[in-house]
């Protein structure tokens, strides 16, 4: 077996065990890099040199010798950060992230800064401003996004895993769409501080591996309070590998009958629906449950989202970042900046967060937005005053074609409509392997936890994943 | 809802974007379907419900007002497109 296959807790043995070191781990994964990476597109930056200089320090980690690719929208000390944008083309932070620095402190190696929707805006990858990433299972189709080329690395096996960053589905769609695991966590458990901000109430940093239990090993170094985020909850964390004892007896699962609806795709509908039959016969309980709000996630996530990455980008103005375009004067010079910096996503998200901003149009539109999401909150409540976990597909259909979906917004929006919801209620979600369609691409079951009760969802999911072999299956590249 | 292009040169002023006339029909048509889909969130009743604007109870996150080192100056203006000394350099804003 080749190195690169490995997943983190697999190459943790070998590495501690000194079976293997981590020279000749890197020297695997780039030999692989080198020999797939021009087909999938996964990566803007790969920091080969910055790797074997890491790999050689810091060797007593939890973390030690283990190959990581980072989403571009997470800032990293001296390696360019760009969020697939021109606009920050040659960004260099000046100070490290906290999930980095975490990951630093246990030893991580960085192979690479991954590619995703500029701003992390978008579901395909394909909003990049620089080139589109390509689903590893078939190359002429689309990863999914944001979190695309974290995706299409960790599937590749171009990294052993990665972070990602999900604000409306991020990481677990892209992570659906390439056969991998994908866990969003609870908004506040992990810390933002250095997380390029697209829409600061529902913006989540995550993980994206090739098993649940690497989630699992991930998430006990990144998770807990971080004084540099004020939004970071105070809530002490697990430790996520204990929790995985595949015991999912008497669990009870809630089935949303609205995310089961007419002209779904039949192939996704029957692989989750067999993979709800798989829990129960390994003793969960399904239970039919409402989250009546459904329908309207989609509407509600783009007046807030874009609201506020409306604010939240207006710092781009070309005196501070890197790049600026000439203008007749100050303003002019903003505009022209932000005219050839910025994509169309975000030109448009841009504008339709400053109209629903705009003066007379904040309670029509904002308020409401937001009025609703308390309804959407409370569907989730009362759900788990009945049910664990919440089983759904993590998207409507498996990877789609490029081009399928760019020129209308609103069906490209759509691809999201089963895992919106989780962020606007601010509940944990991953997406874990659960079949192929006939074409052969993957496609994801979706587990939604209660607040911080990330356990729950991994205990169940690594239990559904060590009983099927679908986390087993490596595209051919 | 329709957004008409003198609307659509309105927001783009508002977000600091210049747009050209041919992006002036795209966005004026995407955004006003884009509404029409929001326009959807008119049929509930929200009346009496509180609007959330975080899903955590967190509320005036205070620290002790202790100094700490900073980013050093060299480093927050490594970025800047165009500096002199200690400063960022802009366009002039006063005749």
């Amino acid at each position: 077996m080749e190195l690169y296959r490995l997943g983190i807790s697999e190459l943790k043995e070998l590495l501690d065990k000194k079976e293997v070191s981590p020279k000749e781990v890197l020297d695997s994964l780039f030999k692989r890099i080198d020999a797939v990476e021009d087909k999938v597109k996964a990566f803007v930056t790969v920091t080969r040199d910055k790797a074997y200089e890491m790999a050689a320090k810091n060797t007593d980690g939890v973390l030690s010798g283990i190959p990581l690719a980072i989403k571009d929208n997470i800032c990293t000390k001296g390696i360019r950060t760009t969020c697939s944008s021109k606009i920050l083309e040659n960004f260099i932070p000046p100070y490290e992230s906290t999930v980095t620095s975490r990951l630093l402190e246990a030893g991580y190696v960085l192979v690479g800064k991954t590619n995703l929707d500029e701003f992390a805006m978008g579901s395909s990858t394909e909003n990049s401003g620089f080139f589109p990433t390509r689903n590893p299972w078939d190359l002429e189709r689309i990863p999914g996004g944001s979190s695309g080329g974290s995706a299409a690395a960790v599937a590749a096996d171009e990294c052993i895993g990665a972070l990602g960053s999900d604000t409306g589905g991020s990481i677990r769609q892209p992570a659906s769409l390439c056969g991998v695991v994908g866990l969003k966590p609870t908004y506040g458990r992990v810390s933002r501080y250095g997380l390029v901000a697209f829409a600061s109430s529902l913006d989540q940093i995550g993980t994206i591996t090739k098993s649940v239990k690497d989630a699992a090993l991930l998430m006990n170094v990144i998770s807990g309070h971080d004084p540099l985020d004020s939004t970071s909850a105070p809530v002490a964390a697990p430790d996520f590998t204990e929790v995985l004892s595949k015991d999912i007896k008497g669990i009870k699962i809630g089935v949303p009958k609205e995310y089961f609806i007419e002209g779904m795709d039949k192939e996704v509908e029957s692989a989750v629906k067999d993979a709800i039959k798989t829990l129960e016969s390994l003793g969960a309980i399904p239970v039919e449950v409402s989250l009546p709000h459904t329908g309207y996630a989609i509407a509600t996530y783009y007046i807030l989202a874009t609201s506020e990455a409306s604010s939240n980008l207006a710092r781009y103005d070309g005196v501070k970042y890197g790049f600026r375009a000439e203008g007749k004067d100050l303003i002019d010079m903003y505009m022209q900046t932000r005219a050839k910096g910025f994509g169309s996503e975000v030109k448009r998200r841009i504008m339709l967060g400053t109209y629903a901003l705009s003066a007379g149009y904040y309670e029509a539109y904002y308020k409401k937005a937001q009025q609703v999401r308390t309804l959407i909150k409370k569907d989730f409540e009362e759900a788990f005053k009945q049910v664990d976990i919440i089983a759904t597909p993590t998207a409507p259909e498996a990877a789609f074609r490029f081009g399928e979906k760019t020129d209308d917004p609103l069906k490209m929006y759509l691809s999201d409509i089963f895992t919106i919801s989780v962020n606007l209620a601010g509940v944990p979600g991953i997406s874990v392997p659960c079949g192929f369609t006939s074409n052969n691409l993957p496609v994801g079951l979706q587990l939604i936890g209660k607040h911080f009760d990330e356990a729950t969802i991994l205990n169940v999911a690594h239990a559904y994943e060590q009983s099927t072999e679908w986390h087993r299956r490596k595209p051919e590249l | 809802m329709r957004i008409d292009r003198k609307q659509v040169e309105h927001i783009a002023k508002l977000s600091r974007l210049s747009i050209t006339e041919e992006e002036k029909d795209i966005f004026g048509t995407q955004l006003s379907n884009i509404l029409d889909y929001i326009e959807k969130l008119n049929e509930l009743d929200t009346r009496d419900v509180t609007p959330t604007s975080h899903v955590i109870e967190l509320t005036n996150v205070l620290r002790d007002d202790t100094p700490r080192t900073s980013l050093p100056l060299e480093d927050a203006l490594g970025n800047a497109p165009d500096r002199t000394e200690k400063f960022y350099r802009v366009p002039k804003i006063i005749e």
